[in-house]
């Protein structure tokens, strides 16, 4: 009846109403791979450890020191004075259990990535841990301030991933009042927040409903039911922005769309992408900035490494391939096909992105054969290695870090069509060193080697349209996290 | 009778039976399921363990032997995708699209019958072309579109009726009749040509040739036999509106089954999609069944053939 009766608030009641258009699997983080659910995430839980999303610095959060005690331990001085939703008090117990749950395979957390870089965890004190990680992990203080969240030891034992999503309970600024699977989420200010980097909430009450069509989110903000909607596509939003009612803020997001060609020839060696004159055809043909400008808009750009600009070792000092469609026929003419060839094209999710792709190609004489498929097939053709071209993208789950994204396609993985040896050779060192000089230097290395190679076409990144009313104050983030404990009311 | 129901019976039984094993094999056509479930971020051990985890790697008649053990007992397993039972899932789901299902048939029948009757009785004059002019304009419209007039009109210019979510009656206005404006026109249509027909048949004119009130010759002998067909539609219309209202349930932020079968297809959840065609199957069978039983009730001949 709660959910009920929210329904018909507003700034009055002190509720903030937003839309999902996406219907949430489970609102436990270890077991959802969603955007949305990250959002929950940074409201419900805390992690140890706080990046400031503007300036990407690390701060104490649950977690107030730390120190690497070798390559592979990192120690970590807890906060306390700290409690739970349910009234429990936090202490390294819950570090422990939690970090020890998830790091464990057989407890299949979803996205695997996000937690397997550690090995265990243990107890030294009530407010000292250790994390011991597999191998050396530079990036670990970037998952610790993401996607590895603080659970409570004795309720996460008693209720497990399945009761934790219907009834979550964590340290964070938010707490749950009533969840109903895919639907909606009701949340409420947790009045006993603790004083960290996140700062105290604002807004009183959150209520969430999962509204899939985006035409009728628009109904819903126009009638007065919704305060807030995001994930706006970029035309609906600017008409919005012509009114006058709404505020449209539009920030741009980690996504990066990119082709990747099979350059290793796994999908026949007489595959025509094994050919380096061709790649760099690919790469010539496409005019990145009309793409941005007419079809993504807002913050996009275009992107020319493989990983997004702001990640941590994304060295933007490599060969960029500019729109030359003639330079593109002569490059093919070289390789061997003065009239073109054909060949299959794969994409999985934004169309019309796609077919704007293959039409630059269509023109330079690269005919397309386009087949858009579920994720779950094209990943599947991916991983047998029978895709010569595809348009890819991928988010790097907001971990702002160059490893979350070229070295998840580039070291000889079952996706890698590169298959390049000296390119695994330099994500290897960059991948472990804890010195962020070698780091940046050997991911230089990669991806100028990546680009000069011309294994991917990279593309753009992706944005965000918000959309609010004048009520609310809230200023985006470049990560496409949602976070309501800093919004408040105008 | 009795006879008459146990053979259906049997024969719905069969086609149950044979729904559900062709559903649970396409389903394993459309892509390694393993694959779908470990995301957008696994790896091809992820992808192994999960394989032997839900025994995908068991030959496909032994899963489906086990699989509908397990549903006979009313045990769909767990969803995928929630990680919820399925069974619980469904159930939650089904009231939702089961109201406005319901709603649906009603408001499409309480329109289209007396609508139907009345433009039998008066071929050709105005009320004869209105129906007509609706039932043309409600084939055409698709139901998003309509749908969306709906909402601007009643939730944003006139602000009398929510324009999304399931909280309320109010919130079924719209949606009911978006879906029973699109299930409408072929009732009515049905109902006008079987009254045109059976008007003109001899044991009417022999009727009204006794001295029968006009009330009694439509109401008892004409629409009886009339509105045979047209409950064999009805429930056609009625299994259609439990599987097909994806459309509304997603304009509207209904969350019915309809919407979650839909979804749970493009999820590859597997569990939920399986339960849900063979829910969604029985359905259909039961209405079938019970619009035979029921034209055997209304037209004695019918138990014979």
């Amino acid at each position: 009846m709660v959910a009920a009766g929210a329904g018909w608030a507003d700034k009055a009641n002190d509720t903030l109403r937003a839309a999902f258009t996406k219907e949430l699997e489970s609102v436990d983080s270890y077991f959802n791979s969603a955007r949305e659910g990250v959002v929950l995430q940074r409201a419900i839980w805390d992690g140890l450890i706080y990046a400031d999303p503007q300036t990407g610095e690390y701060t104490g959060n649950l977690a107030t020191d730390w120190e690497w005690i070798d390559d592979t331990t990192l120690e970590l001085k807890l906060r306390e004075g700290v409690t739970f939703h349910d009234g429990s008090a936090f202490n390294a117990d819950d570090v422990v259990y939690t970090v020890n749950f998830v790091a464990d395979e057989s407890n299949g957390a979803v996205t695997q990535r996000n937690v397997n870089w550690m090995e265990s965890a243990e107890k030294i004190d009530d407010f000292t841990v250790r994390i011991n990680t597999r191998e050396p992990f530079p990036a670990a203080l970037e998952y610790l301030s993401g996607p590895v969240s603080i659970y409570p030891s004795d309720y996460y034992e008693e209720v497990g991933p399945s009761g934790m999503g219907l009834e979550p309970v964590g340290t964070g600024p938010y707490k749950v009042v009533s969840v109903e699977p895919g639907k909606r989420f009701v949340l409420e200010k947790n009045e006993n927040y603790f004083d960290g980097p996140k700062g105290q909430p604002s807004i009183g009450n959150i209520d969430i409903r999962t509204i899939p069509d985006v035409n009728t989110q628009i109904a819903e903000i126009f009638s007065g039911q919704l305060d807030l909607i995001w994930q706006v596509p970029s035309d609906q939003a600017e008409r919005l922005e012509q009114m006058d009612q709404f505020t449209v803020a539009n920030e741009s997001t980690m996504r990066v769309g990119y082709l990747a060609m099979d350059a290793a020839g796994r999908s026949g060696e007489d595959n025509p992408f094994t050919k380096i004159e061709v790649r760099k055809a690919v790469n010539h043909a496409i005019n990145r900035q009309e793409l941005v400008d007419e079809l993504l808009k807002g913050k996009s750009i275009p992107v020319h490494t493989a990983c997004f600009p702001s990640q941590f070792g994304c060295s933007q000092e490599v060969t960029e391939y500019e729109y030359d469609p003639e330079k593109a026929k002569e490059l093919l003419a070289e390789a061997g096909y003065p009239d073109g060839f054909t060949t299959e094209f794969y994409a999985y999710r934004d169309r019309e992105y796609a077919e704007a792709i293959t039409s630059y190609l269509n023109a330079i004489g690269i005919t397309t054969d386009f087949k858009m498929l579920q994720y779950s097939a094209l990943r599947d053709l991916n991983m047998k290695g029978e895709v010569p071209i595809s348009f890819q993208t991928w988010g790097s789950f907001s971990v702002n870090d160059a490893s979350a994204m070229v070295s998840q396609f580039f070291k000889h993985g079952e996706l890698d069509d590169a298959r390049d040896d000296e390119v695994l050779e330099e994500l290897n060192i960059a991948d472990s060193s804890t010195d962020p000089a070698v780091r940046e230097e050997h991911y230089r290395n990669a991806l100028q080697r990546i680009a000069d190679q011309a294994f991917w076409a990279p593309m753009f990144s992706y944005n965000t349209n918000y959309v609010f009313t004048d009520e609310v104050s809230y200023t985006p983030t470049a990560d496409e996290v949602l976070r309501f404990h800093t919004m408040s009311w105008n | 009778m009795l006879r008459f129901i146990l053979k259906r019976l049997g024969l719905a039984l069969l086609v149950a039976l044979t729904v559900s094993f062709i559903s649970f094999s396409l389903l394993y056509l459309s892509g390694d399921p393993a694959i779908a479930m470990a995301g957008e971020s696994a790896n091809a051990e992820d992808v192994a363990a999960i394989r032997e985890l839900y025994g995908f790697d068991r030959p496909m008649l032994v899963q489906y032997g086990d699989w509908l053990w397990s549903a006979l007992q009313l045990d769909f397993g767990q969803s995928y995708y929630f990680r919820l039972p399925v069974a619980d899932l469904i159930a939650e789901r089904l009231s939702v699209t089961m109201t406005l299902g319901v709603c649906g048939i009603v408001f499409a029948l309480v329109t289209a019958v007396p609508l139907g009757v009345i433009a039998a009785i008066r071929p050709n004059s105005l009320i004869d072309r209105l129906a007509l002019f609706l039932s043309v304009a409600g084939q055409a419209m698709p139901s998003f579109w309509f749908g969306l007039i709906l909402i601007v009109v009643f939730a944003i210019q006139l602000g009398v009726l929510p324009a999304s979510g399931a909280d309320s009656w109010r919130h079924f206005i719209l949606p009911t009749i978006v879906l029973g404006y699109y299930a409408m026109p072929a009732i009515m249509r049905l109902t006008r040509a079987g009254m045109l027909e059976v008007l003109s048949a001899d044991y009417i004119r022999t009727a009204r040739a006794k001295g029968a009130s006009e009330s009694k010759v439509l109401f008892k002998h004409a629409l009886r036999n009339a509105i045979i067909p047209v409950v064999s539609l009805a429930a056609v219309q009625m299994g259609f509106m439990l599987g097909g209202s994806i459309v509304v349930e997603s304009v509207f932020a209904l969350h019915g089954a309809g919407y979650l079968a839909w979804e749970s297809i493009g999820r590859n959840d597997l569990p939920t999609v399986q339960a849900l065609i063979l829910v969604f199957a029985l359905f259909y069978i039961v209405f079938t069944f019970l619009a035979d039983v029921m034209n055997a009730w209304l037209d004695p001949r019918m138990r014979s053939s």
